[in-house]
Order: C-alpha cells, then sequence, then structure tokens
C-alpha cells in the first residue's frame, strides 16, 4: 500500500471517529429514515476514502453530510421499490426532505440534531430494552454485535429488535424532534433512565458471569458528557454524570482477580480512581447548587460521595447517609432505596432497628424475591448472632440470585455460618 | 397522520357513575371535541353502545361464524373513539391525554395506514 493512502485512511479514520455520530444525526433529520441515513453515512465515508488523497477538506463534516446525502437521493431515484407507482408520492416527498437545506456553519443546529436523536431513540412509545439498544447502536455507534454482547442475546435477536424499533419510529409517526419545555422535562427523565440502564447493565449486570462489563459503564460515562454538552446546567444530568463516576471510580475494586464480589467495606480503597472521584465530587456539588431542581440521581450522587469521601471504613458519615436516603425516600420512594436506607441505619441504630425495617418491608410483599433483601435480613440477623434465621436468609437470598458471582459469594455465607456453632 | 384513538375503560364501573358526574364528563367531551374541531384535527369520532350489544364475526373455511360478545375478556373495554389528524405521535399522544377517559381508562393511539393511491 502506497504511504500516501494509509495517511488518507488515518484521517478519515480521525474524522469518522470525531464526526460519525453528527453527521448521522444531521442526516436522519434530513433524509427522514434512520436506515437510509445509515447508509448513505457509510457510502460518504467510503467515498472519502477515495477522494481525500489529495487532502481532508476544510470542513470535512459538511462535505460527508452533502456526500451522504446526494447518495441517497440518487439510490432513492435507482431503487426500483421507490420505481413503483404506489411509492411515487413517496419518492417525491423523500426528494424533498432530502433536499432540506442545512446551514454548514451552525454549530446549535449539529447539536440539536443529535439530542434530537437521543430524545428519538429514547422515546417512551418503544420498549425500555428497545430504547436502550437503538441509542447504544445509534448515539453511540456500536455495532450490532457488540450490543447483543452487551445484553447477552444473539446478535440475530438484537438485529430483529433493532429493526422492530426502527419500523415503529417510521410507522407510529415517531417526531425526530427535542421536546418542548413541558415536555421535556418528563422526557428526559426517560433518557436519563436509558443511560442509567446502560450504566448498571455495565456496573452490575443482572445475569451471566461477569460482574462489571467496562465497556458499558464507558459508554454510559460518554452519553452523560454528551447530554451535559447538549443540555448544560441541568441539575438531573450533572447528577446522573455524578453517580456514574463515583461508582465507576470503585469499578476496579469491586471485584477479585478471578471475579468474586468485594463488599465496599472491604475494598481496597488505594485503587479507587481518585481523578474520576474528585470530578464527580465537584459535579455533585454543582448539581446541588441549581436551585429549585433537586435530582434524585444527584442524591444518589451525594450519598456516594460520601462513601468515597472516607479514607477508611470506619470514616463514613452513616448519620449523613441515613438523612440523604430519607430525602431520596421522599423524591422517590422506592422499596430498594428503602432496603438501602435500613442497611444505613443498622450502621448508626444498630441491627435490631434495622431488621425491624426490612422485616415491614419484606411484610409489605413487593420485593419478597429480590435477592438482596434476603441477603441484607441474612447479615443483619447474623450481627444479631441468630445464625440459623440467618442461614435461611442466605439460602432464600441463593435461590433469587442469578449472578453467577454473587451465587458464589452468598453460598460462601452459607458454608461460614454452618461451620460456626449454631447459637439459636 | 391520521391516529384512532381508541377509549377504554371498565363499563361496570361507568355504568356506575352517578348521573352528576355523567353529566359533568358529557360536558367535558363536548367541550374537548370542540376543541379538536376548531384546530382541524378531528376527523370522526363516536361513542359506542356497551360491549354486551356485541357480536364478533369470523370466515373460516368459507363458512361465517358469529358469536356473541367482544373477542376477549378484558378488564377495560372499548367505549368510544376519535380519529384525528395529528403531526406526528407526540402531538397525538398530546390529544389523547386530553381525553376525559384518559384520567379513569386508557387510550390506545394507532397510527393509520396512509390509502393506497
Amino acid at each position: 500500500m502506497m504511504p500516501s493512502m494509509r495517511a488518507v485512511d488515518q484521517a478519515v479514520e480521525e474524522v469518522f471517529r470525531r464526526e460519525a455520530g453528527r453527521v448521522l444525526a444531521t442526516l436522519i433529520r434530513l433524509l427522514g429514515d434512520f436506515d437510509l441515513a445509515e447508509e448513505a453515512r457509510q457510502e460518504a465515508f467510503t467515498a472519502a476514502m477515495e477522494q481525500w488523497t489529495a487532502g481532508v477538506p476544510a470542513n470535512p463534516r459538511a462535505w460527508l453530510i452533502n456526500t451522504g446525502r446526494n447518495k441517497a437521493i440518487d439510490r432513492i431515484r435507482r431503487d426500483v421499490v421507490f420505481r413503483t407507482k404506489i411509492f411515487d408520492r413517496e419518492l417525491a416527498s423523500a426528494e424533498a426532505e432530502a433536499a432540506t437545506a442545512f446551514d454548514e456553519t451552525d454549530e446549535a443546529a449539529f447539536g440539536d440534531d443529535r439530542l434530537r436523536l437521543i430524545f428519538t431513540c429514547c422515546h417512551p412509545a418503544l420498549s425500555l430494552e428497545a430504547q436502550i439498544a437503538l441509542t447504544l447502536r445509534e448515539v453511540c455507534g456500536l455495532s450490532t454485535q457488540a450490543v447483543a454482547r452487551g445484553f447477552l442475546v444473539g446478535e440475530e435477536t438484537m438485529a430483529q429488535r433493532l429493526v422492530r424499533a426502527k419500523k415503529k419510529i417510521r410507522d407510529a409517526g415517531i417526531p425526530y424532534e427535542t421536546p418542548e419545555p413541558p415536555l421535556l422535562h418528563e422526557r428526559l427523565q426517560g433518557v436519563l433512565a436509558v443511560v442509567y440502564g446502560v450504566f448498571t447493565e455495565g456496573y452490575a449486570a443482572t445475569t451471566g458471569t461477569r460482574l462489571v462489563d467496562a465497556g458499558l459503564c464507558r459508554e454510559a460515562i460518554r452519553l452523560g458528557y454528551l447530554l451535559d454538552e447538549l443540555l448544560p446546567n441541568n441539575a438531573a444530568v450533572l447528577g446522573l454524570l455524578a453517580l456514574m463516576l463515583l461508582h465507576d471510580a470503585r469499578r476496579a475494586a469491586r471485584e477479585t482477580l478471578t471475579g468474586d464480589v468485594i463488599l465496599l467495606e472491604d475494598q481496597d480503597r488505594t485503587i479507587w480512581d481518585q481523578a474520576k472521584i474528585a470530578e464527580g465530587l465537584a459535579l455533585v456539588d454543582r448539581s446541588l447548587c441549581i436551585s429549585g431542581q433537586l435530582s434524585a440521581y444527584a442524591v444518589q450522587a451525594a450519598i456516594a460521595a460520601l462513601h468515597v469521601r472516607a479514607l477508611r471504613k470506619e470514616d463514613t458519615d452513616w448519620p449523613q447517609i441515613v438523612g440523604l436516603y430519607e430525602v431520596l425516600l421522599r423524591l422517590q420512594p422506592s422499596p430498594v432505596i428503602e432496603l438501602n436506607h435500613a442497611v444505613a441505619v443498622s450502621m448508626v441504630d444498630g441491627a435490631a432497628r434495622a431488621l425491624d425495617l426490612v422485616d415491614s418491608l419484606a411484610a409489605r410483599g413487593q420485593v419478597s424475591q429480590y435477592h438482596l433483601l434476603h441477603a441484607a435480613r441474612g447479615r443483619l440477623l447474623q450481627q444479631l448472632g441468630r445464625l440459623g434465621e440467618a442461614g435461611r436468609a442466605y439460602r432464600a437470598a441463593l435461590s433469587y440470585a442469578a449472578l453467577e458471582p454473587e451465587r458464589r459469594f452468598l453460598k460462601a455465607r452459607i458454608a461460614s455460618l454452618e461451620g460456626a456453632p449454631a447459637a439459636d | 397522520m391520521q391516529y384512532l384513538l381508541m377509549i377504554y375503560r371498565n363499563e361496570a364501573e361507568f355504568a356506575a357513575t352517578p348521573p352528576a358526574e355523567l353529566a359533568a364528563m358529557m360536558a367535558e367531551y363536548m367541550e374537548f371535541t370542540k376543541g379538536i374541531i376548531q384546530t382541524g384535527q378531528f376527523k370522526a369520532g363516536d361513542r359506542l353502545k356497551p360491549t354486551s350489544t356485541a357480536s364478533t364475526v369470523r370466515v373460516r373455511n368459507g363458512k361465517v361464524t358469529t358469536t356473541d360478545g367482544p373477542f376477549a375478556e378484558t378488564r377495560e373495554q372499548l367505549g368510544g373513539y376519535y380519529l384525528i389528524e395529528a403531526k406526528n405521535l407526540d402531538e397525538a399522544i398530546g390529544i389523547a391525554a386530553r381525553i376525559p377517559g384518559a384520567r379513569v381508562g386508557s387510550i390506545e393511539v394507532r397510527p393509520i395506514w396512509p390509502p393506497a393511491a
């Protein structure tokens, strides 16, 4: 291969990394169709490989968008399907849409297109799993294979899920728009749920053999930064980003080399990522300073911040953590938060008081199959010396746990209890 | 694009609605309908008689069978519909959310295929 060719490939690849997302987002708006836009982007980058031998154009993004759009118009005209009479009207409207002018220098418009793409992929008329898959594929640019791997489904299944989602966008008339302010807040909650869904799937996979999938965590954090760039000074966006960074900072300390769970209190605090912690702490403060917009994500981030600020586990400010969980329960009541609150209470008021809270939660029955509820009960009972009951609680937890490292952890707890003399 | 907004609610509960509440709801429906007629979004709309008056027709192997009642027993039944014109799904959802029945039952929003040319 000639050296000049390799330089071109390298230049195109660099532009691809930087611009692929923006080019796709704008092409979808201009062409009004996801598939057509993806093909057009592909063809534009292929054309760039051939035509940029003399140098990268001054505005590569505009070049790629114009080239992609022209290729799409050619394709529409060429395609025999579109040539049949029934589609004549659609051909006319597709051509008209593709001919929509765009301002090459309007940076804000490109940002708007990326935001449109995010809100369309996270539209509530799509199922949550379809929203997550579409966002990873179209906004993050992951391959279908990579998305499938992240969610432990076959590539074929994931491809079908994506096709169905794009068909629904087209057929149901899901708009390629950022919602107007009254709706924006509500829809943003949906977008953030998708981003956090990607993160938690990476951070604490619900099934499978691996506890942590760093790739998904990284993509979720990238999405968080992108949202912060597109919707600056939004308390919920900042709060979520802080929360993800503060959790992610502890990623390396959460599992052993063989993939076993390490609890927070037993983690090696010296390997926590201090750069991420510093960034996360700064973001929590910024989020909490925006008045009138207290975000549940920011409160959760503030709790995570109190954990990472403690140099030794004994230094953890448990009374303040209990207080923050109470704020969180008012903002966003949920059994999972109640359980976490109870665990925090055990550090302040002791295991007996916490066990009362856990038992009253269990009595309501909504979370009777949640393995962590039984694991927390087991632990509190163990602390109270009620070892027989503790063993039964751990066994119940084991029967509901799906993740292999968690199952190993629970089995180890049961084994250690059975080795100990019974106290009840 | 046209959307069919199907209004589902529990018929038994509806039948037990006190007269004053019923009158208030009807007035609200009139107001809503007038509103979407004025904006040009209304295409058609009707209130249906209860499912006890429904018949279901199937043709299998050329033979027509008619059975009593709606297709499936569900907690909520189709009670009426609006056919509307909306720019996109968000506008259709916005209109559906203003239907008084959305507060007690649910509205299914379905896009309509454009007629083949």
